[in-house]
């Protein structure tokens, strides 16, 4: 259902995307890794056109770009119709109580009744844990109760794609559990997601496909049980070996 | 000693609070309102057009917000009312009033505004952008609301500011407070007493006028962290 080809960015002289090529099954979740800098969190944000490629192409389910020339504004809305974003930083609306924050895009932009934008809310706070706090504001929650505000608003536009931006680095240690079982959960649901992450026990829990990349490339792509355990490439190797 | 005979004319004092403060309520306070409403207009599509990416526009936005600050409120209000009338515009004194002060709120507000929208994190617009919104929901839904926050305290600061300089309407024969006050001393030459009474009732406008600044920002605070 997507699959990405020759992506290239640059940020001024620093060239970010070195040509970045996967696709990735309806269904299936996919984990980023890499270190800092290798350029993950700018492919993931360009999956929803949060950063815009110079070059290559981005197909997902039927809408697709082209790269190189200025987007039309449809083409951009068509394609970031198709995904939604957990941010590292939540991004939450801080004028707006968890409720307000989950059915925004539905009522704004969806145009979906309120009441029963209200009602698919409820629910979705239910899965991810946060009934009781529907009608408090963002500040009023830990970081981690944060975040899954973050993961039900992204739900509540049902997304084909569910996109993770390095979701729990920002989160005191003993919150990173609690959002990472709320993932885990989507996973097994069968959502489709990318996930950037540097929780690598968790990404060989969740993930059905791994990508390594560094400096810009996809330096190997594999199974988590083999990119994890027997990987093929000496970068590979020394970014395990250096995390663990 | 030259102070030997200061007596308080209670009786003028009485007299002339009335008619001061009828200006105030009839014409100051009116034309503020007026003025800073029509200038938040302005001074929005001035800040929308310095944030804009379209280069022309930005200038346009520079040069305005540059002539505005950079002359006098006086001259920018003396052009309007005797300068227009050549050019065969003429205007009436309080219609003058009010485009020249309009204007010059534009110029200083517009600042504020794209300060305190810049203000709002990025990462604000992108959460907008990936639920599906364009720049301008985003921009109403969003990053206005919490721009709002940020703005008050200047903004009150403007109109604060304005209401004082609306006395310099005065010069274009506007009845408004000080004028009142100013053709009371035309016949009683009390100027010490009349011209501290008007003072007084500027300064009981703006105090008023500061809580209701405190109002607001409390009402907009409840959702930021304390």
């Amino acid at each position: 259902m997507l699959s990405v080809q020759d992506l290239h960015k640059s940020f001024g002289d620093h060239h970010v995307l070195k040509g970045v090529d996967f696709s990735l099954d309806k269904g299936k979740v996919l984990v980023i890794i890499g270190p800092s800098g290798s350029g993950k969190t700018t492919v993931l944000r360009s999956l929803n056109l949060l950063e815009m490629p110079d070059k290559g192409s981005l197909k997902i389910g039927d809408a697709n770009v082209l790269f190189g020339k200025r987007l039309s504004k449809k083409a951009v809305k068509q394609i970031r119709q198709k995904s939604a974003m957990v941010f590292q930083g939540y991004n939450l609306f801080p004028h707006r109580t968890v409720l307000e924050n989950v059915i925004e895009g539905p009522v704004q932009v969806q145009k979906i009744d309120k009441q029963e934008a209200i009602q698919k809310a409820k629910e979705l706070l239910e899965k991810v844990g946060l009934r009781e706090h529907i009608d408090k504001y963002p500040h009023q929650l830990s970081g981690g109760q944060q975040q899954r505000v973050g993961i039900a608003r992204a739900l509540a536009i049902e997304p084909d794609l569910l996109l993770f931006d390095e979701p729990t680095s920002a989160l005191d240690p003993e919150l990173v559990g609690e959002v990472l079982k709320v993932i885990k959960a989507l996973a097994n649901e069968g959502w489709t997601m990318i996930i950037v992450t540097h929780e690598l026990k968790f990404a060989e829990e969740v993930a059905d496909e791994v990508l390594f990349m560094d400096q810009g490339t996809v330096i190997e792509k594999g199974q988590p049980s083999g990119l994890f355990h027997q990987p093929e490439h000496e970068r590979t190797k020394q970014f395990l070996s250096r995390i663990r | 000693m030259f102070f030997g005979n200061i007596t308080i004319d209670w009786n003028l004092a009485a007299k002339s609070f009335t008619p001061i403060l009828m200006g105030g309520l009839k014409y100051t306070i009116p034309l503020a309102i007026a003025s800073f409403i029509i200038g938040l207009v302005i001074a929005f599509t001035m800040a929308m057009c310095r944030l804009s990416s379209i280069k022309l526009l930005q200038w346009i936005a520079r040069i305005y917000i540059s002539i505005i600050r950079g002359t006098p409120l006086l001259v920018q209000l003396s052009i309007v009312y005797f300068g227009l009338p050549e050019l065969g515009i003429n205007i009436s004194p309080v219609n003058g009033a009010i485009i020249a002060l309009s204007l010059n709120v534009g110029g200083y507000a517009a600042e504020v505004i794209r300060a305190s929208i810049l203000s709002v994190p990025k990462g604000q617009w992108e959460a907008g952008y990936t639920i599906g919104m364009g720049y301008f929901q985003t921009l109403r839904r969003v990053i206005i609301p919490q721009a709002m926050r940020v703005s008050i305290p200047p903004l009150s600061n403007t109109f604060i500011s304005l209401v004082k300089d609306t006395s310099l309407a005065s010069t274009i024969t506007v009845t408004e407070l000080f004028r009142r006050a100013q053709e009371i001393t035309a016949t009683s030459y009390n100027f010490l007493l009349l011209y501290s009474e008007a003072a007084f009732i500027y300064w009981i406008f703006c105090f008023i006028l500061s809580i209701i600044q405190n109002i607001i920002e409390e009402r907009l605070d409840r959702y930021v962290a304390k």
